[in-house]
């Protein structure tokens, strides 16, 4: 299973066969206050140099949420969307709770977008399905829905079936959903990594489709989070974790992935390793 | 006479499989319950809070903490009951995750901490509606309101929250807590006029105490 997002002139191939496809998450307020007031203010500069150092670091899509408290969210989804066109030609996620800033988004990008996001509540479904689809977009659907987020794991399944099921209504095939079956903090649920991992690998199993995840979260209340992460990710990438939504410019994270990627026999003579290190250690001369 | 630091100790270092016991004995030889819970078992998870904000102990030591206090309260409290009287309440919280949002981890690490420092807490849980909110506290006869919320787009909400319970008869009477990773301190109390925000469980304990002049 391929999922294709596209820029007007870039395109990045998502699936199971490839090497993880890193989703650079910085550019969004929520708990970064420089970010959040450099938006409130309508500044690009730093969302610019957030896209940059992420394409640097590896990121292959980017993340673009622009939701401050306070700002007119779709004249600002506007304005990063163009301001970063300036700079990059990586393919673009376009992420808001809002579907009219989706909608706004989608109408003013060239190319195929992703879209983040969607869930089983029935509102979304309704509201940013038939967006995806008129704008032959791909799009992450996260499994949660009206009744709240599952620690189970066939909760989470019979989630994931349901908006493949809604979206098929719409036209909208497996290749263009990404799943993303929500990692919880193992501080406050010793059983939250493993039921995120079994729900990974299920969805893998029984829909096949392309799946993202949010890691950050499962390291939630304890020491040494970029350890926890790490292990987190490797584990779910070889549970079918295909293109997760994460920090590229944090080196252990970035790592990782890279090795991940030559551990499952996707990185040939281990050059993108050895790429990458050379970049995190330049010699001295 | 059985060894009330012990009890202590039990709490501080959330050792819950010993807490039975120990409350037990302590109780068999005669100590006054609400003595055990207000010296003993809260001033522990004091240290518990203190040790948490120092970064000295984590997230699952606090909630091992907090769950062993409970354990011991649950064999201390039939006990008040057949004495007629009933855990001392230093105040009452009614709590919840805002509209639109459904996280509840955080909500319930505060849940979990005010209740081991001798609060008592109404969760009314996630996706609350403002009017609910001003509903429950009003039925539960709450001193604060404590309002959770994760999401940016929660941000409407929590200020219509803490309009609706400022523009009802509990005006005055109930105080408004915020907290959650999307609300910032300038957002709650300036822009929302809230009464205080808290930056995790530890914080919302020690914010409401001072609210309500307990500390």
């Amino acid at each position: 299973m391929q999922t294709i997002i596209r820029s007007a002139s870039r395109e990045v191939i998502i699936g199971h066969d490839q090497p993880v496809v890193m989703i650079g998450e910085r550019i969004n307020p929520t708990g970064r206050k420089k970010l959040a007031a450099a938006l409130e203010k309508g500044d690009m500069s730093l969302l610019q140099a957030e896209a940059l150092a992420q394409v640097e670091a590896g990121a292959q899509v980017l993340d673009v949420n622009v939701g401050v408290s306070g700002a007119d969210e779709k004249d600002l989804m506007l304005q990063a969307l163009a301001a970063l066109k300036e700079v990059t030609d990586v393919p673009l996620c376009i992420d808001s709770a809002k579907p009219e800033v989706l909608a706004a988004g989608l109408e003013a990008y060239e190319g195929k977008a992703l879209v983040n996001s969607v869930n089983g509540e029935e509102a979304k479904l309704k509201e940013v399905l038939p967006l995806v689809a008129a704008h032959k977009a791909a799009v992450v659907a996260l499994t949660m829905d009206d009744k709240g987020i599952p620690t189970d794991v066939p909760t989470r399944l019979a989630i994931a079936d349901k908006i493949v099921g809604e979206a098929a209504k719409l036209g909208i095939g497996l290749e263009d959903i990404i799943i993303d079956p929500l990692a919880m903090s193992v501080a406050a649920d010793d059983q939250a990594g493993l039921a995120a991992l079994t729900a990974i690998a299920g969805i893998r199993d029984k829909i096949g489709v392309n799946q993202t995840i949010g890691a950050s979260n499962v390291s939630f209340g304890l020491p040494d989070r970029k350890a926890i992460n790490g292990t987190f990710l490797a584990m779910a990438v070889m549970a079918g974790l295909t293109c997760p939504i994460t920090d590229p410019t944090v080196w252990e994270i970035k790592r990782t992935l890279v090795l991940t990627d030559l551990f499952t026999g996707k990185d040939e003579f281990a050059m993108n390793y050895i790429t990458a290190y050379r970049e995190q250690f330049p010699e001295e001369d | 006479m059985a060894d009330l630091n012990a009890i202590k100790e039990a709490v501080n270092k959330g050792k819950r499989k010993d807490i039975t016991g120990l409350v037990q004995t302590a109780l068999d030889d005669g100590a006054d319950p609400q003595v055990l819970i207000n010296e003993y078992m809260i001033d522990a998870m004091k240290e518990v809070g203190a040790r948490f904000e120092a970064k000295k102990i984590f997230v699952p030591e606090m909630m091992m903490a907090a769950r062993t206090m409970q354990t011991g309260l649950d064999v201390i409290k039939p006990l008040l009951e057949a004495q007629g009287s009933q855990k001392e309440v230093v105040g009452t919280v009614v709590i919840g995750t805002v509209f639109g949002d459904l996280h509840d981890i955080g909500k319930n690490l505060v849940v979990l901490m005010l209740e081991s420092s001798g609060f008592a807490v109404h969760n009314i849980g996630e996706n609350v509606p403002p009017e609910t909110f001003v509903e429950k506290a009003r039925e539960l006869g709450a001193d604060v309101v404590g309002l959770s919320s994760l999401l940016t787009t929660g941000d409407p909400h929590v200020k219509a929250t803490v309009a609706a319970i400022k523009e009802s008869d509990l005006a005055g009477k109930v105080k408004v807590v915020c907290g959650g990773a999307a609300v910032t301190p300038k957002f709650a109390v300036e822009t929302c006029g809230a009464d205080g925000h808290a930056t995790d469980a530890v914080d919302a304990v020690k914010t409401i105490q001072k609210l309500m002049g307990l500390n």
